[in-house]
């Protein structure tokens, strides 16, 4: 039998769970909970007011506070996440973009003040602003500017904080967004040359440091169902990678050439319907990113079974820390050197998904690369032509989604017959609880200290020197979120990215969508002019793909569409709708604010004399709260199973005729 | 009602500006820096988007004012945006009605049109002022001069000039392209200016050289003249739309048109439109 002996088994990966909620005390409980549990590495969440640079007291805050993760406004909240944690050995990764020098900054400044030697912090921020244009959506500045930010970044952080990455590329949201796997390597690697060229141009990093830059980026990847492929995906961008920093930019040293990377495996996939099949997707795609040695991740976050319902409750997120216990500790997948090497179809995957993104990423540079491929609509575009693939091969069956559109006969789940109770939900107190202790810190400061704090971030942003020194003074200092990221607002703008939803992409030649086209064209021609819909995506929320894809859909189906992008006013939304004249509004809401935003949208449209447009909601829509939506008045309210675009389109019309016989 | 808003509309009424240029030239950042500086002064302002693309399916993508932010909660911006394509008349149709409709309504209004060779032309007759935002470095110019649409436009800015050099090389491009047409009939000389809607750079040159293009039409009586080649413009685009050119030819063609609009004044381009289809399709149905 066994060899009573161990084998020899490499160290595992970092396991995480990508989590924070409510408050900085709240999340440090759960940190710390996580922590007893197993977990080896912190993964914070932010809030989206934090994410997009606003306190917590900010009108545009309202309803987001402490949703989808920890609101930080200042110093004392960070120092708060992480009480009794120790700064100096904890790996921290933070998803925070945008406000990326700010939190680095208040990270720095809160292990100052418990007296830990920074250079000893070890962690990442994400820090990525290609893929927020692209995907994610928590941009606030305009390319230039923020490309500036990032590069600052990693000039700082190379020689102060020697052991941080500066930058995580990511490619994980691409794939959530629809990006093929050519596409995510291509688009990565592009945005990893922005990137180094930008740091390289700059006059206070040296070229003799740039393979010591280099050697700080790191990547953050998505692991889709099709885990095999995603094996050869890994090891294609092992591969690209070293080729890149070796002809690109003279890396000599191969440790410096090393592609490493964290994941959080695919979520996109994961279904509303029969969401218990989702931890089998989880498990293989955990599998598809540590099985190659060779390509094996450095870090893992999993995502819950519960993904489509609403955000994990504790006992979610350790099931899913638990399969990557499993993984690493029972099975005998560390004791083995690389499985694949010298696999013939491997071999071929790899060298057929570098060649793809290889012309691909040609491509981009050709443009002029990754910011002019933003800037143009380029790759957002692109990403959305591949999500409409997606969605018309769901659609039409081509592509099997167990549970959703096939084998779709099925018991009740024992595990959602809980209802609200199978997901977490956040506490409404928790927003007034936040936005008091944020006006408590205003009053604790000293005013003036705060103001010279900020006006050496003005004249450093002016005079072009790096931002993050006066940050951490600023940090110290008791600036808040909001007021940092107003200083950058007023020197560097706000931009409003590409939607990609002008593709021209040919119409989908199903029966069914005819059938639906020949309907508008009918319903059109009574009303005298094209059917005209309001696609608006309320709030800070970022989620697109939901109003790209209907939008796109309703265009197919020949409506005139108004799409505007994310983040939007109520005000905004109600603005367009009446300006333009439309017969119908559909609101898009993910991050859960549904309830405030809809409701406020509705009223505004009374007010402006337009309460007889209907309106439409989809999105991460809890039953109980659509009835509340549907009481309010709204026509249909769709989720996620909902996948079948043609049918919410043949709906779509009927919301209209309805309205239009009512008038 | 269309037809009681010409017929009552005051000359010369609100400047009715058209801006075109290539897709992604820059054309509605930069109105949306136009807006914030006139919504500074206090004038309200209206915007029509149209969208000249066509696709088989006939629906249409509307998501100019994505880049018009100052209009958020602002009574004095309006924005429509409207698809040109499979309304009975096409973008003639859609842009003169737009215009008459806001210029009764608003203290300016904008007409933002992608260029795309035929929209220009279509376009141009339409306004007082045309605006052409050159993209800087992408080669467009230089089809569009080839196209021979140099002579259309009465202001040229060179968008997102915060790029530097590649704007100064297409503003010397335009210059020396300028001096190649013949502008006798007008005596104006259209600018050819760099702007930034990112940085600022020529915003007021830009919004100074729409009022001088203003005053200069006025005085040399430029504009009576070119709202009357307006209204002729969109009764014959409409009805080439409606019926082709070989509907067109049983009224007489433009040559035709032209004259009885002119022995008619006081009868609107809305009104001809209905008369004239009228007239056509009595032809059509009598075998030629
Ligand atoms: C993809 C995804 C992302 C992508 C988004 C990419 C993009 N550009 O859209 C990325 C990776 C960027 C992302 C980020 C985040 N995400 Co996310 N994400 C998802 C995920 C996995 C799928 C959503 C999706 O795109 N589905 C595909 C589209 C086509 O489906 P859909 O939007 O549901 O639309 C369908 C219907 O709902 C309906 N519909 C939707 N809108 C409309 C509108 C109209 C008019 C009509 C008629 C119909 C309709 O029709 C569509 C057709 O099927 C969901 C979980 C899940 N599986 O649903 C989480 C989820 C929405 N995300 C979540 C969170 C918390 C986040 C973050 C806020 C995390 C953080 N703290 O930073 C970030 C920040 C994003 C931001 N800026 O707001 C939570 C929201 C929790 C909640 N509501 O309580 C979810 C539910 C995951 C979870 N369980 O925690 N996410
Ligand atoms: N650097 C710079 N970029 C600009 C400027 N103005 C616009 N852009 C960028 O150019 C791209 C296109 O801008 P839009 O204003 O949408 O161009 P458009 O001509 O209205 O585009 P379409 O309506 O799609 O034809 C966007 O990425 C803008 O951010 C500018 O002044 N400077
Ligand atoms: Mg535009």
């Amino acid at each position: 039998m066994s060899d009573p002996v161990a084998p020899k088994r490499d160290r595992p990966w970092v396991f995480r769970t990508y989590s924070g909620h409510s408050s900085a005390r709240a999340s440090n409980a759960l940190y710390r909970n996580n922590l007893g549990k197993g977990q080896t590495g912190l993964s914070v969440a932010f809030d989206l007011p934090t994410q997009t640079g606003f306190d917590s007291d900010h009108p545009l805050a309202r309803g987001e506070v402490g949703k989808v993760g920890v609101p930080v406004s200042h110093l004392d909240d960070m120092a708060l996440l992480f009480e009794d944690l120790p700064l100096d050995r904890m790996n921290t990764s933070m998803t925070i973009n945008a406000t990326a020098a700010w939190m680095l900054a208040l990270y720095v400044a809160a292990a100052e003040r418990s007296g830990v030697d920074p250079k000893l912090l070890q962690g990442t921020t994400q820090n990525d602003i290609v893929k927020e244009y692209l995907s994610r959506g928590t941009y606030i500045f305009p390319p230039g500017p923020s490309m500036r930010l990032i590069s600052d970044m990693v000039a700082y952080s190379v020689s102060a904080i020697p052991k941080w990455n500066p930058i995580n590329v990511c490619s994980y949201h691409l794939q959530e967004a629809g990006a093929t796997p050519a596409q995510e390597v291509a688009y990565a690697m592009a945005n990893a040359i922005a990137v180094l060229d930008a740091v390289r141009a700059r006059e206070d990093v040296p070229d003799s440091s740039i393979p010591q830059v280099v050697g700080r980026i790191s990547f953050f990847l998505n692991a889709g169902i099709r885990f095999v492929e995603e094996i050869c995906k890994g090891r294609a961008m092992t591969e690209l990678w070293d080729e890149i920093t070796r002809d690109r930019y003279g890396v000599e040293d191969p440790k410096l050439r090393r592609f490493r990377y964290g994941v959080q495996v695919n979520s996109l996939g994961l279904t509303e319907a029969q969401p218990e099949n989702n931890v089998i997707r989880i498990v293989l795609e955990a599998l598809g990113v540590t099985f190659s040695k060779n390509a094996r991740c450095r870090a893992l976050q999993l995502p819950a079974w519960n993904e489509a319902l609403g955000l994990p409750r504790p006992w979610d997120q350790q099931w899913s820390l638990r399969i990557q216990q499993i993984l690493a500790y029972e099975t005998d997948l560390l004791e083995y050197d690389d499985l694949f090497d010298g696999s013939r179809a491997v071999e071929a995957q790899t060298a057929e998904l570098k060649r793809a993104a290889r012309e691909e990423l040609d491509r981009v540079i050709e443009m002029g690369g990754a910011i002019a491929a933003v800037e143009n609509a380029y790759m957002k575009q692109q990403l959305v032509a591949s999500h409409t693939r997606r969605t018309r091969a769901i659609e039409s069956g081509d592509l099997t989604v167990v549970g959703v559109n096939a084998y779709t006969e099925a018991e009740e789940s024992p595990l959602t017959t809980g209802g609200a109770q199978s997901i977490l939900v956040v506490d409404e107190s928790a927003e007034r609880a936040q936005v008091e202790s944020l006006e408590a810190f205003r009053r604790r400061r000293n005013d003036a200290e705060v103001a010279a704090a900020l006006r050496g971030l003005s004249d450093a942003l002016a005079n072009g020197d790096n931002v993050v020194p006066p940050s951490i003074r600023a940090a110290h200092a008791g600036v808040t979120t909001g007021e940092w990221a107003d200083a950058l607002r007023v020197v560097f703008g706000e931009y409003r990215a590409p939607t990609g939803v002008g593709v021209r992409l040919a119409g989908d030649l199903s029966p069914e969508t005819e059938r639906v086209r020949e309907r508008v064209r009918g319903l059109s021609d009574e009303l005298g002019r094209p059917i005209k819909i309001l696609v608006g995506k309320p709030g800070l929320d970022g989620h697109s793909n939901g109003a790209e894809q209907i939008a796109v859909k309703a265009r197919d189906v020949g409506m005139e569409v108004v799409y505007e992008g994310i983040r939007l006013t109520p005000e905004e939304i109600v603005q367009s709708a009446r300006d333009e004249g439309v017969h119908v509004i559909g609101l898009s809401i993910l991050s859960g604010s549904h309830g405030v935003l809809v409701v406020d949208v509705m009223e505004r449209l009374r007010e402006a004399g337009a309460g007889d447009v209907p309106v439409v909601v989809g999105g991460i829509i809890p039953e109980v709260d659509a009835q509340k939506l549907r009481a309010a008045g709204v026509q249909r309210v769709y989720t996620p199973k909902d996948f079948d675009l043609t049918r919410i389109m043949g709906e779509i019309v009927d919301v209209v005729a309805e309205s239009c016989a009512a008038a | 009602m269309l037809d009681a808003l010409e017929r009552n509309a005051p000359f010369p009424g609100a400047p009715r500006v058209g801006i075109t240029g290539a897709p992604g030239a820059g054309k509605s950042t930069l109105l949306d820096a136009l807006v914030r500086g006139l919504r500074a002064t206090g004038e309200t302002v209206a915007i029509a988007a149209i969208d000249p693309s066509s696709l088989t399916t006939g629906g249409a993508l509307l998501g100019d004012r994505i880049r018009v932010r100052s209009s958020g909660r602002d009574p004095g911006v309006f924005i429509r945006s409207m698809a040109a394509r499979d309304r009975l008349g096409g973008i003639s149709d859609v842009a003169w009605a737009g215009v008459t409709i806001l210029a009764a309504a608003f203290d300016r209004v904008f007409v933002e049109t992608v260029g795309v060779g035929q929209s220009e032309s279509d376009i141009a007759p339409l306004v007082d002022t045309l605006v052409y935002v050159a993209n800087p470095g992408s080669g467009d110019e230089l089809q569009y001069m080839k196209a021979g649409l140099l002579e259309l436009p009465d202001v040229f800015a060179v968008s997102k000039a915060d790029l530097g050099a590649s704007a100064d090389r297409t503003a010397s491009e335009l210059e020396s392209a300028r001096g190649l047409v013949d502008r006798a009939a007008t005596a104006w000389s259209p600018p050819v200016l760099r702007v930034s809607a990112r940085d600022g750079t020529g915003m007021a040159e830009l919004l100074a050289a729409l009022d001088a293009h203003r005053r200069h039409t006025l005085e040399a009586g430029l504009l009576e003249e070119r709202r009357r080649r307006g209204a002729r413009a969109h009764v014959v685009e409409s009805l080439r739309r409606r019926y082709g050119s070989h509907g067109l030819e049983r009224v007489g063609s433009a040559p035709g048109i032209d004259e009885r609009m002119s022995a008619e004044p006081q009868r609107t381009s809305f009104a001809w439109v209905e008369v004239l289809s009228r007239e056509i399709e009595d032809a059509l149905r009598k075998p030629a």
